[in-house]
């Protein structure tokens, strides 16, 4: 036994060092240590970002060159703190933060100390720069922007930030990288790959040549240059329109699902956040929590859809065999939810489904509804059927479009109004509002464009997405290139959409007056209520102005879906809108001028003051 | 005996790893302190040629002590100790201090470590002092007298303050359990060391919490006949509870700061990861730099000369305690478990030789040698490494230091030699 413990002991020693060194070199180990090493300097050659152009091949964003000034704290020899201020335009006591914050991100890779000289800094400072031990000049590009509207979509790149690069190990601190919209989507593609060179440093830190002989340094990847679906003109002209208004608007081509426009209101000029005035701009803009410019309506924005949903449940009562075209419901100037009476603003009378259509007949939709649910054994099992109908719209749940945030809206199921009345004590008559797309039903302005082109298409719809082509190919991705088909069957369209014609076409339609000359156009009004809290109390507002709308109606180019908060009736702002968006987009020009200045100059302005006035005020005003 | 009947009987095994040891080891001294001013090898202002240079001196001392008479060793052993202790007391009065440590002698030329020589010494008395046919390693007194031997060396060598070296003086004690030590000392040994680490870790209530439960678990299912040895056991949990406030009382008041935060790091005694990494980066400098140079080596290593951070100095000591890292770096873990296994084939080898002695004060010796070795070994990489704290200690035949390699040297061939008349009864 003693002969055997002295051997068993160095026994174990050695596994217990082959075990302890195969961790520390075999699992621990990882050629990213390389970045790590204190003897190698790492020295990166950046792409220049890839270029944004718009459907039609017209730029968008491009780039601008810039200069950073760069600090290895560990180099910093003594200087002329005050010249070099001086030089840099900057205070003392900001260059000594600067300077102390970069030696906590590390003492010998490079910070950015002044980020984004302009060109005429940068001619004054180079000549200087040896003197100065441990700072260099880095030159970069910046985002220019060739247009001043389309935010939003667009998006914008910041500095990455400490969650960053603990996410992604490929940034380094200093790096720029997309934070909204298509920047943000489609980062990898618009950012390339930047090139690394590595330098063997010796132990007082001067270069002794290259590391392992270049052998594992990489060439830059130029980013990618990509064209969007956006049309710049139809777009600009869109945000024009939107002056002094909130809302959205979306407009796709309802053939490919490419969205044409997609407008927020209010925004603001993309070069803001851009250069040396960038974080005091965006201060500004994120502080604006009101007017909210840097939220995008188009694809966050849940509301009650409000009548163009009308359309949707003459679809569905079609299908289901509840009723066919020529059915009629009396209206006795509204429709009763329990045991109030709610209005109608058709005028009353008998209605078939064209005129419950372009009349917008509340109380006739009111009726297709019951009888949707009447038709069934069990609530249940009809609202089953109605919420499977509703979501093949694509309503309800996240589109999957190609930006990178968004909302769901909401098509109530069985489970929603179970928990909220309790089970199986509600009907179809508590339900009713749903009918005319008031209730419980939300939805975001891309989501009734989306609605608008699968009516349009007779049946069926595809993705909306905002990429068109990458380095002048188009895009071939299956999710955005394959037909979504609805559960309604194709042949009930037609007088849905012909109902939806009338609207401009009959005199009684609600957008009679909106007509495009040699256009048929075929389009929904809408007019939701909605509610705020002021102090507390529900309040209502001015109603929101809706409209949905495609053309031609044979073969359609564009359908638009505009949503105008507190803009009142859906003809009035959404209405004109609408209309001077087909306009631009089909014909190029307007040819009603009279429409077009009213829209320029009409601001609701005032209606957005009411509720912070902290006075009684009125609501749903003529003002026009 | 002739020369050539040595060198047929000499064992070649280990002299060729022996050798390997060597010549990896000044390989990586010349990796580590090479400068982009390419000089000769034997330019002697260089580290690598002037431990070059001793290689050179070991490879005489080799000849000279092959050639001498096998019994020379066992019959001088007792002068040779009284020097060499001699030596280690002279420290205090002309000892030449580097490092905070007065462990040297100036010798012009080059420093000489008495310590390095007490250590050959110091087998050498204790093989002969057990060896002699008076000894009864049974007896308490010539237990007493065994332990002394390696004390004095210990107690002269602690204050210099060289706390290392003195440790490898109770390595020595494997050679009393071999000749019939009770393994009861070696228990108590490791009862202590266990108490302590438990008492520092968790506490002196987790540690009676322990002591009952083990009790309990000892004692709980046996038979109700069996007599429980209440005042032994009262005993010893006393002298356990006892060792354990003693332990806290040592190490808040009689240890320094840097001893506490060494055995802060190794028992990762800090619980929140930031300021344990904090502490890694400040205290722990040079065993994290040590870790990371090993690491970042991988599987095949960065190649001969090719160590970016070897080339940059970033580990402290490289060429000398952490001369290991250098290995790990340019060779990976291909060349590191190349060592170990090296080294751990020397040891079976030299215990197998040991074993096959049929005089016993070479046996013992011979269990000397392995003990001084094994021990710098154990502490070195494993404080290389980072699983022991850092006790200064250099790594044998590897790391710079010309008195080092040439006692090492001294202590295996001394034993080798022994081996060659092996068949011998007596010399």
């Amino acid at each position: 036994m003693r002969k055997i413990l002295l051997s068993s002991i160095i026994i174990v020693i050695a596994i217990t060092f082959l075990g302890r060194l195969s961790y520390l070199q075999i699992f621990s180990f990882s050629t990213d240590q390389v970045l790590e090493d204190p003897a190698i300097k790492a020295i990166y050659d950046y792409p220049e970002r890839g270029y944004i152009y718009d459907r039609n091949g017209k730029l968008l964003v491009g780039n601008d060159p810039a200069y950073d000034v760069m600090v290895i704290p560990r180099e910093v020899k003594p200087l002329d703190t005050l010249e070099f201020c001086g030089l840099l335009g900057i205070d003392k006591e900001k260059f000594i933060e600067k300077l102390g914050k970069a030696r906590v991100y590390s003492p010998r890779l490079p910070s950015v100390l002044v980020p984004q000289l302009s060109k005429q800094d940068y001619a004054k400072l180079q000549e200087k720069m040896r003197k100065y031990k441990g700072f260099y000049i880095q030159k970069r590009s910046l985002r220019y922007y060739d247009t001043p509207s389309a935010a939003n979509v667009l998006g914008y790149i910041s500095e990455v930030n400490e969650g960053d690069l603990a996410v992604n190990k490929y940034y380094v601190q200093g790096e720029l990288k997309g934070r909204t919209g298509v920047e943000r989507y489609y980062e990898d593609l618009l950012r390339g790959r930047k090139g690394v060179q590595y330098i063997q440093k010796d132990r007082f830190n001067r270069d002794i040549g290259p590391y392992k002989n270049g052998t594992i340094d990489t060439l830059p990847e130029q980013g990618k240059q990509i064209s969007i679906t956006i049309d710049k003109t139809l777009q600009e002209y869109g945000e024009l329109l939107m002056h002094g208004k909130r809302g959205g608007i979306v407009a796709l081509e309802p053939a490919t699902g490419e969205i044409l426009s997609m407008i927020s209101g209010p925004t603001y000029d993309p070069a803001l956040l851009v250069g040396r005035e960038r974080s005091k701009n965006y201060t500004k803009l994120y502080n604006d929590t009101i007017a909210n410019p840097t939220w995008d309506r188009s694809i966050h924005a849940q509301q009650p859809p409000g009548s163009p949903f009308k359309t949707l449940n003459a679809l569905i009562a079609l299908q289901e065999g509840v009723m066919d075209e020529s059915s009629t419901i009396q209206c006795f100037h509204g429709f009763y939810v329990g045991k109030t009476k709610r209005g109608c603003h058709c005028g009353g009378g008998m209605r078939d489904m064209n005129k419950g259509i372009y009349m917008s007949c509340n109380a006739y939709f009111a009726g297709t509804f019951r009888k949707i649910f009447e038709h069934f054994d069990t609530t249940d099992e009809a609202m089953d059927v109605w919420e499977k109908h509703m979501r093949s719209f694509g309503l309800g749940d996240y589109l999957g479009y190609d930006l990178p945030f968004g909302q769901k809206g909401r098509i109530p199921s069985k489970e929603y109004y179970d928990k909220w009345y309790g089970d199986n004590r509600w009907s179809s008559s508590y339900i009713i509002s749903n009918s005319i797309g008031q209730g419980e039903i939300l939805a975001t302005p891309v989501q009734l464009a989306n609605m608008t082109a699968a009516i349009a298409n007779r049946g069926h719809y595809f993705t909306p997405h905002i990429l068109k082509k990458i380095e002048g190919k188009n895009i071939t991705e299956p999710k955005f290139t394959e037909a979504k088909h609805t559960t309604i069957d194709p042949k009930y369209f037609e007088p849905v959409v012909q109902g939806m014609a009338d609207v401009y076409r009959k005199k009684g339609g609600t957008a009679y007056w909106l007509q495009i000359p040699d256009i048929e156009i075929a389009g929904k009004t809408g007019t939701a209520e909605n509610f705020t809290k002021i102090d507390g109390v529900r309040t209502q507002l001015t109603d929101h102005s809706v409209f949905v709308a495609f053309a031609p109606v044979d073969n359609p180019k564009i359908a638009i879906a505009v949503y105008i908060e507190n803009g009142y009736f859906g003809s009035r702002y959404a209405g004109h809108i609408a209309t001077l968006m087909i306009e631009k987009y089909l014909k190029g020009e307007i040819t009603r001028k009279d429409l077009e200045k009213r829209m320029l100059e009409k601001t609701l302005e005032a209606e957005y003051a009411k509720p912070y006035s902290g006075e009684e005020f009125k609501i749903n005003e003529r003002v026009w | 005996m002739s020369g050539r009947s040595i060198l047929k009987r000499i064992d070649w095994l280990s002299v060729f790893i022996y050798f390997a040891l060597v010549f990896i080891g000044w390989i990586n001294i010349y990796s580590s302190t090479f400068t982009n001013e390419h000089s000769s090898i034997f330019d002697f202002g260089t580290l690598y040629g002037k431990q070059l240079f001793f290689i050179g001196v070991s490879l005489v001392t080799i000849v000279i002590i092959l050639a001498l008479e096998v019994n020379f060793y066992e019959r001088f052993a007792s002068l040779l100790y009284i020097i060499s202790m001699i030596s280690l007391l002279g420290l205090f009065v002309f000892g030449k201090t580097i490092a905070g440590a007065t462990s040297w002698y100036d010798l012009g030329f080059f420093n000489l470590q008495p310590s390095e020589l007490a250590k050959v010494a110091t087998a050498l008395a204790l093989a002969k002092y057990l060896s002699d046919i008076q000894t009864d390693i049974k007896r308490r007194k010539d237990q007493l007298y065994a332990l002394l031997i390696l004390l004095i060396p210990a107690l002269l060598i602690i204050p210099q303050p060289d706390p290392g070296s003195a440790l490898v003086f109770f390595a020595l004690i494997f050679v009393i359990f071999r000749e019939g030590l009770p393994l009861f000392y070696l228990a108590i040994v490791l009862s202590l060391i266990l108490i302590f680490i438990v008492t520092l870790m968790f506490g002196t209530i987790w540690l009676i919490i322990g002591l009952a439960l083990l009790v309990i678990l000892l004692f709980g299912f046996k038979r109700k006949t069996l007599k429980i040895p209440v005042i032994p056991l009262t005993l010893i949990s006393v002298a356990v509870i006892l060792f354990s406030l003693s332990v806290n009382f040592v190490y808040n008041n009689v240890f320094e700061q840097r001893h506490r935060d060494r055995f802060g790091l190794w028992l990762r005694l800090e619980k929140d990861p930031n300021k344990l990494e904090q502490i890694r980066k400040s205290i722990g400098y040079n065993t994290y730099q040590s870790e990371k140079a090993i690491e970042s080596g991988g599987f095949f290593g960065k190649g001969f000369l090719e160590g970016t951070r070897t080339k940059g100095d970033f580990v402290p000591e490289q060429h000398t305690d952490y001369i290991f890292s250098t290995v790990g770096e340019e060779w990976g873990f291909f060349g590191t478990a190349t060592v170990i296994i090296l080294f751990t084939v020397l040891f079976l080898r030299l215990i197998s030789l040991a074993e096959r002695q049929k005089n016993a004060f070479a046996r013992m010796y011979g269990y000397g040698v392995i003990s001084i070795l094994l021990i710098h070994y154990f502490i070195n990489i494993g404080m290389v490494i980072g699983i022991l704290p850092t006790i200064g200690i250099p790594l044998p035949f590897f790391s710079y230091g010309g008195s080092g390699l040439l006692f090492f040297t001294i202590l295996l061939f001394i034993f080798l030699r022994q081996d060659t008349n092996r068949l011998k009864e007596s010399f």
